[in-house]
């Protein structure tokens, strides 16, 4: 599955290259690709693994941008 | 400016004054040093509150040394070694670096957002009687809507009533208006300037072309370039070696030397605070959503930055011809009579190809001007590969011709398969020999019209560093040739079947330099394999056509082949700032790294390599924004048609 998520108050381009990162190293995702200028992540990954995969990256989400809301 | 923009700007300006009234009084160094240090640390704590939360939080999360734990250490670190003020600067100075910063990735977006604000809010359509405005995306095929003077045409549609001038600017990057009058196709997102129009809607809101660009433009900046991968991977590599080296800087020397650690220690923070690679790794991919928004203002759809990229270094142009390099409408350019008038040869070549909707019989028809009695004609027969035999009657229609007649209309094959003797022409085009009754009656030589701006197209590609000019076409040798010839083409291939097309772009692309790219134009329908296979694929025209928009990495709005020329301009002019901003930032960060390690670099400049430096890269992006020295102003003595399609 292949989704479009809108990132609310991603203000550190260092901190989407971080996310990018780490999150791609999820099990379960295909592709990730984070950006800073439009303020989006597009995340491809297994259907079934979805749901979990976005709680994780949300989480880790947390830990390097705190102030930034995973709108999904 | 938004709220928390505004909110950091407020603490600036208090903790500003607070300082800006001490700093004499500290320079005299007439207060007592309590008192001192009760005034700095207020302006301090107003002004640094919240970095000195993020990095404790930071910390929590295990996320040690970024920004705002290094310049918390910096100036408490100050405070301890007894300089207030210099604490208090450098804070503030830091945060007036990120407000500009901040500030001018939101105008950026901004910018971006305003140009494409293409979006119409609302569509006006009759209920009841009485006019309402809706929301576009309630719309169904075929419903009727009002577009008033001075609003956005909200959906793609067909006008019914009404004449107007259009202004597609937003779209095509054309100042010149077009004309529109009942029965044309208007696209969604051009102004209706002059007169009421009434449309009936052919397509729903979010097929339409407006929401497809819109998408496109939005979603280009995800396909990153080479240098913004290459600045990613750069700057993951960057920091984790300059903190090794600001540790190692910290540690060795006062080993070495004997020197003091605090000494040292205070040099390596410094060192970090200049190590954060933000400057690029903002400026760069801000550079590519500059260039592909300017793109779009001057009409041309990138879809990724790796295309904008790869457009600047274009070595080889391979040129699709019907459509592309000519306009694909065919002209009437000659006819040769033989034995009767040219009007009466006219007049049966278009009762001959009435049945036909093939472009040549079009320009036949067109050419006589004239309607045609269908009941004259008795009968066709079309012969494949050939052409057509007619059965065309009476007196009136066909000059001096009384009783019913025998009308060949084809290619050389026709006549010679029939044995009638032609007169081969040395007209150059698609000629349709003609017979009556067995009888050589003349020939008719249909053109395609070169467009206007291609020659000078290719002329500028050439000076934009194009070394080789090429067409596929499927189209005869003779016509291949000729347009070749009056374009100056460095190569021509003709009489291609779509599968030779493939192939002969192959061998081109074995011709290209190592870092050189091969781009295609076509115009789209039957050129998907070839798109898809060059470096960069461009579509002409494209705009409403699905297979093209889906094939190509660069859709022209309009169909002139100049503005590829004002692609490769934009993509050269991107990448010039993308280079000026990793040289500037990586030279100023590599100099005061050098000078804070020898000890000659105050925290002033770390600050500055790092915050100031930042600043100054994003605004020297926002330059790809500006492409207003690449919007030609057309030639007003040239049909100004934009021929913007729509697809059926």
């Amino acid at each position: 599955m292949k989704k479009t998520i809108k990132l609310q108050d991603l203000d550190c381009a260092n901190c989407a290259a971080k996310i990018e990162n780490a999150i791609s190293k999820l099990d379960g995702v295909t592709h990730v690709k984070v950006s800073f200028l439009s303020q989006r992540m597009i995340l491809e990954a297994q259907d079934d693994q979805f749901d979990s995969i976005i709680a994780q990256a949300k989480k880790i989400a947390k830990k390097i941008e705190p102030d930034m809301v995973i709108m999904a | 400016m938004s709220k928390k923009e505004k909110k950091l700007l407020r603490r600036i300006v208090i903790a500003g004054v607070i300082f800006g009234i001490s700093l004499p009084f500290h320079f005299m160094e007439v207060l007592p040093v309590g008192l001192e240090l009760i005034i700095f640390l207020g302006a301090y704590i107003i002004i640094g509150i919240d970095i000195l939360w993020k990095a404790v939080r930071g910390i929590t999360c295990g996320q040690v040394f970024d920004e705002n734990f290094l310049m918390t250490i910096a100036t408490i670190g100050a405070f301890f070694l007894g300089d207030y003020a210099e604490g208090v600067a450098v804070m503030l100075f830091y945060q007036v670096g990120e407000l500009f910063s901040s500030y001018a990735v939101s105008k950026s977006r901004r910018s971006i957002a305003d140009l494409m604000d293409i979006r119409p809010d609302y569509a006006n359509i009759m209920q009841d009687g009485v006019l309402v405005q809706v929301d576009p995306e309630e719309i169904k095929v075929d419903d009727i809507i009002i577009v008033k003077p001075g609003e956005r045409i909200p959906l793609d549609g067909i006008i019914k009533e009404g004449f107007s001038s259009l202004d597609t600017k937003a779209l095509t990057g054309e100042s010149i208006p077009r004309e529109a009058a009942p029965g044309e196709s208007v696209i969604s997102g051009c102004i209706n300037q002059t007169g009421k129009l009434t449309i009936k809607v052919s397509k729903e809101f979010a097929e339409s072309t407006v929401s497809k660009i819109l998408e496109l433009v939005e979603n280009a900046s995800d396909k990153k370039s080479k240098s913004e991968n290459f600045i990613t991977r750069f700057a993951r590599y960057y920091t984790p070696v300059v903190v090794a080296a600001a540790a190692s800087l910290a540690i060795l020397p006062p080993l070495i030397t004997g020197g003091s650690f605090s000494l040292w220690i205070e040099r390596a923070l410094t060192f970090l605070v200049i190590s954060c690679p933000c400057a690029l790794v903002i400026s760069v991919p801000l550079s590519f959503f500059g260039g592909i928004g300017g793109a779009s203002k001057s009409g041309v759809l990138i879809k990724g930055s790796n295309y904008l990229e790869a457009l600047a270094r274009t070595e080889i142009a391979v040129f699709d011809k019907t459509g592309t390099l000519t306009k694909g409408n065919f002209v009437v350019s000659e006819i040769k009579p033989n034995h009767i008038s040219k009007t009466a040869l006219l007049r049966i070549a278009a009762y001959a190809e009435d049945y036909s909707s093939h472009p040549i019989a079009m320009s036949i028809k067109k050419a006589y001007g004239k309607t045609i009695d269908t009941t004259l004609i008795k009968d066709i027969a079309e012969i494949a590969g050939q052409g057509v035999k007619a059965i065309i009657s009476d007196t009136a229609a066909i000059g001096d011709f009384v009783t019913d007649r025998e009308i060949l209309a084809g290619n050389q094959r026709l006549m010679q398969t029939n044995h009638i003797s032609y007169d081969d022409t040395m007209a150059v085009g698609t000629i349709v020999y003609l017979a009556i009754d067995g009888a050589y009656a003349g020939s008719i030589c249909i053109e395609d019209e070169i467009k206007p701006d291609a020659r000078q197209a290719l002329l500028d590609l050439k000076a934009a560093g194009v070394r080789q000019t090429v067409m596929l076409t499927g189209d005869n040798d003779a016509v291949g040739r000729e347009v070749a010839a009056k374009l100056k083409l460095d190569e021509a291939y003709t009489e291609l079947l779509p599968a030779d097309k493939v192939e002969q772009l192959e061998k081109l692309m074995v011709q290209k330099s190592k870092t050189g790219m091969l781009a295609f134009v076509g115009d789209g329908i039957n050129d998907a394999p070839v798109l898809a296979r060059a470096d960069i694929g461009i579509a002409m025209g494209g705009l409403g056509s699905d297979a093209a928009i889906e094939a190509a990495d660069v859709v022209i709005m309009t169909d002139e082949p100049s503005k590829i020329v004002t692609a490769m301009k934009i993509s050269k002019k991107t990448l010039r700032i993308v280079q000026q901003n990793i040289v500037f930032a990586l030279g100023v960060k590599g100099i005061v790294l050098i000078l804070g390690a020898l000890g000659f670099a105050t925290m002033w400049a770390a600050v500055f390599a790092d915050v100031g430096v930042s600043v100054i890269a994003i605004i020297n992006s926002m330059r790809a924004l500006n492409v207003k020295k690449f919007q030609n102003t057309a030639d007003p003595k040239e049909e100004s048609r934009v021929a913007v399609k729509q697809v059926a």
